[in-house]
C-alpha cells in the first residue's frame, strides 16, 4: 500500500535547521548523541547555538531550562529511554512545575529502535510525560508530518515532548496537508470500527483497514498525532458513529494512547475498546519487522485484533 | 559596604524565618540560618536586583538549589518590597504564595522551582550560557548545600560550568557539615573539599559564611577571575543564631516546640 519510506529524525533535523535560519532565539542541546538524534545538522550551521551536554541528559535538560529563562527557545533530544525515564524528575521538576519553554524531541522510541535491546527500547516515555501535568506529547507518523508540525512547535508556548522512531517509516501523508498541535486527522470514521492509531503504527493501520473492509466490516482510521492534549471532539465523533475502537501503538499498552482514550471513552459513552500494543514485557533484540511480528504490532495482528473486537460489537 | 545595616537585616531575617517555621509547624530552619547572611549580602550589597528591574533580563540573579532554605529567600525577597512582608506567615498554609520550597509560578522574584536537590547547578549554567550568548554582563550566583553535592546531577553540572568558561557564575557551597541523616562525612564526605573543586577547574575561595567584611573581599576577589567559574566554599554553621539551634541536625526539618520557640526568640532579640 505504501512504497517510500523516509527519516523522520533527518527531517527534524534539517527542519532546526531551517529553524535557525529564520529565528536566532533557537538553541539545541544533545547529550553524545547528535549524530543518532540528528541534531548534528543544526550544529553544522550553528556551532555557538548547539550545545553537546555529553553523557548527561539531566544536566542537559536543566540547563535548557536556565537557557529558556534568558529568552531562549531551547529543543533537546536523545533517545525517548534517556530523554523521559532517565530524567523524569528533571522534566517534571524543572521544565513542568517551573513552566519553562523547553522542546524535549526523542528519537528511537518504541521497539523499532532494534538491535540494542530492551535497554535501548522505551515503551513507557508516553505514560510517564502524560502524567506530567500540562504536558503536551506529539506522536507523528509521517516525515511529512513532522516537517508541517516543527515550526509550530517552535511557536508553541510551552514545554512538550515529540517521540520519533530510529527507522525510517512509511510516507503516509502529501505536502500540501496542515497539522495542528491539539489536533488528529480523520482519514475515515467506522461505522463499525475505527482505529485510533498513533506514530509508524498509522501506516499499518491504513494497511489492515483495507483488509478488513474486503471482509465487509466498516473500518475507519484515525490518526492521533496528538496524544496530549487529547482530541475528544473527534473522538466525540467516533462514539457517535462507531461501534468499537482499536488503539494501536508502538508502546505500552498501560498508560499510553491506549490509556488515554479509554479513560475518556468510560466517561463519555463507553464501547468496547481495544489495543495493539505491547504487552506488560520488555522487547529484544531483533530486525524492526521481526520484532513487530514477534510482538504482535504488525498489520496482521491489527487485522486479527479488528475481526476479534468486530465479533464483539 | 555598610555592615551594621547587613548584620541588621539579618537579625530581622533569622527573626522572621524563625516565626515563618514556628507558625506552619514545619519548615527547614538548621539551612536556612547557615543560608542567610551570605543571601543578605547578595540581595542587599552585591546584586544589581530590586523591586524596579526584578524581570529585566539584565538583573543579576539569585538561585538557590537547596530549595529547603526557602524561608530565607522570602524573607530578602519581602525586605526587597517584591513579597508582600504581610505574606511571610503564610509560609507553607493552603492557598499561600509562599510554598514549602520555592516555586517560580508562585512566588515572585523566585529565579526557578527548586527543591529536588542537585538541579539548581544546571539552571544556573544555562542561565550564565544564555547571558553570555546574549552578551548581557549580569551575573549568576547559585547556592548548593554540602548535603545536596551527594546528587551526581551536581558533577554533570560542575564540568558544564568548565566546559562553558562560566566567568559569569559563582557557585556558593553552604558547607554547614550536616544533612538530614546527619554529619556530611558519615555519609559521604566530600574532603578534600577545595582541592576537588580546585582539580575540577574552578577558582576556589574559602570564606566564612557569617563574616560580612570576608564574604565582601571574597566576592570582589572573584569579579577580577577570568574564564573559569568561581567555587565558593562558605564556612557555615547550620543553625547559626541561636545556641542550641548550632550545629543541631534535629532543626534540620523539625519546627521548635512552644517553649524553644520563645528561647530562641529571646535569643535572637539580643544579638
Amino acid at each position: 500500500m505504501f512504497e517510500k519510506k523516509s527519516s523522520m529524525r533527518t527531517t527534524y533535523g534539517k527542519e532546526l535547521v531551517n529553524l535557525g535560519k529564520k529565528y536566532d532565539d533557537i538553541v539545541v542541546l544533545d547529550a553524545d548523541l547528535a549524530k543518532s538524534t540528528k541534531t548534528e545538522l543544526f550544529k553544522k550551521e550553528f556551532p555557538d547555538r548547539f550545545f553537546d551536554m555529553g553523557i548527561s541528559e539531566a544536566d542537559m535538560v536543566v540547563t535548557a531550562a536556565g537557557l529558556a529563562s534568558v529568552g531562549f527557545k531551547p529543543f533537546c533530544s536523545s533517545f525517548a529511554i534517556f530523554l523521559t525515564g532517565r530524567v523524569y524528575d528533571q522534566i517534571r521538576n524543572s521544565i513542568a512545575y517551573p513552566h519553562w519553554n523547553v522542546k524535549l524531541v526523542a528519537s528511537h522510541a518504541g521497539i523499532s529502535v532494534g538491535e540494542d535491546g530492551a535497554s535501548h527500547q522505551m515503551v513507557e516515555d508516553v505514560s510517564l510525560t502524560r502524567v506530567i501535568p500540562g504536558m503536551t506529547i506529539i506522536s507523528p507518523s509521517d516525515s511529512t508530518m513532522v516537517k508541517n508540525l516543527m515550526e509550530k512547535i517552535y511557536h508553541y508556548d510551552s514545554y512538550l515532548y515529540m517521540r520519533l522512531s530510529r527507522n525510517d517509516v512509511f510516507d503516509i501523508y502529501p505536502e500540501n496537508i496542515n497539522f495542528e498541535i491539539g489536533d488528529s486527522y480523520i482519514h475515515k470514521i467506522g461505522k463499525d470500527l475505527t482505529i485510533i492509531s498513533t506514530g509508524q503504527m498509522v501506516a499499518r493501520s491504513l494497511e489492515a483497514k483495507f483488509e478488513l473492509e474486503k471482509e465487509g466490516i466498516d473500518v475507519g482510521v484515525v490518526d492521533m498525532y496528538t496524544i496530549k492534549p487529547l482530541d475528544t471532539k473527534t473522538i466525540d465523533k467516533i462514539l457517535n458513529t462507531s461501534k468499537g475502537i482499536l488503539v494501536c501503538e508502538e508502546h505500552s499498552y498501560i498508560g499510553g494512547l491506549f490509556g488515554a482514550v479509554s479513560e475518556y471513552v468510560v466517561r463519555k459513552h463507553p464501547v468496547p475498546v481495544d489495543f495493539v500494543a505491547l504487552e506488560d514485557v520488555f522487547g529484544e533484540s531483533g530486525k524492526v519487522e521481526e520484532l513487530f511480528e514477534k510482538y504482535s504490532l504488525d498489520t496482521k495482528s491489527i487485522i486479527n485484533k479488528g475481526k476479534k473486537l468486530y465479533d464483539r460489537i | 559596604m555598610n555592615v551594621q545595616k547587613l548584620k541588621e537585616i539579618s537579625k530581622k531575617a533569622r527573626i522572621d524565618i524563625l516565626k515563618m517555621v514556628y507558625n506552619a509547624s514545619s519548615g527547614h530552619i538548621g539551612g536556612a540560618f547557615s543560608a542567610i547572611d551570605i543571601m543578605v549580602y547578595l540581595y542587599f550589597h552585591k546584586m544589581n536586583y530590586s523591586l524596579e528591574n526584578y524581570q529585566d533580563n539584565t538583573r543579576d540573579r539569585f538561585i538557590l538549589s537547596k530549595g529547603h532554605a526557602s524561608a530565607a529567600l522570602y524573607t530578602c525577597l519581602a525586605y526587597k518590597g517584591i513579597v508582600p512582608e504581610n505574606d511571610l506567615l503564610s509560609f507553607r498554609k493552603i492557598n499561600s504564595s509562599l510554598q514549602g520550597h520555592p516555586s517560580r509560578k508562585l512566588t515572585k522574584g523566585v529565579e526557578t522551582s527548586t527543591g529536588s536537590l542537585g538541579q539548581g547547578l544546571s539552571f544556573a549554567n544555562g542561565v550564565a550560557i544564555g547571558l553570555k550568548l546574549k552578551k548581557i554582563n549580569s551575573r549568576v550566583y547559585v547556592m548548593i548545600g554540602d548535603g545536596e553535592i551527594n546528587e551526581g546531577q551536581i558533577w554533570e553540572a560542575l564540568m558544564t560550568s568548565i566546559r562553558y568558561k562560566l566567568d559569569n557564575l559563582r557557585i556558593i557551597l553552604d558547607y554547614n557539615h550536616l544533612q538530614i541523616d546527619g554529619f556530611i562525612e558519615d555519609i559521604k564526605d566530600p574532603k578534600p573539599t577545595k582541592e576537588k573543586f580546585e582539580s575540577f577547574g574552578f577558582e576556589t575561595f574559602v570564606m566564612d559564611g557569617h563574616n560580612f567584611q570576608e564574604i565582601d573581599e571574597t566576592f570582589t576577589k572573584a569579579d577580577q577571575v577570568k574564564n573559569k567559574p568561581v567555587f565558593i566554599i562558605a564556612n557555615t554553621i547550620k543553625g547559626k543564631g541561636v545556641s542550641f539551634m548550632e550545629n543541631n541536625v534535629d532543626f534540620h526539618g523539625n519546627p521548635p516546640t512552644k517553649e524553644q520557640y520563645e528561647k530562641a526568640l529571646a535569643e535572637l532579640l539580643n544579638v
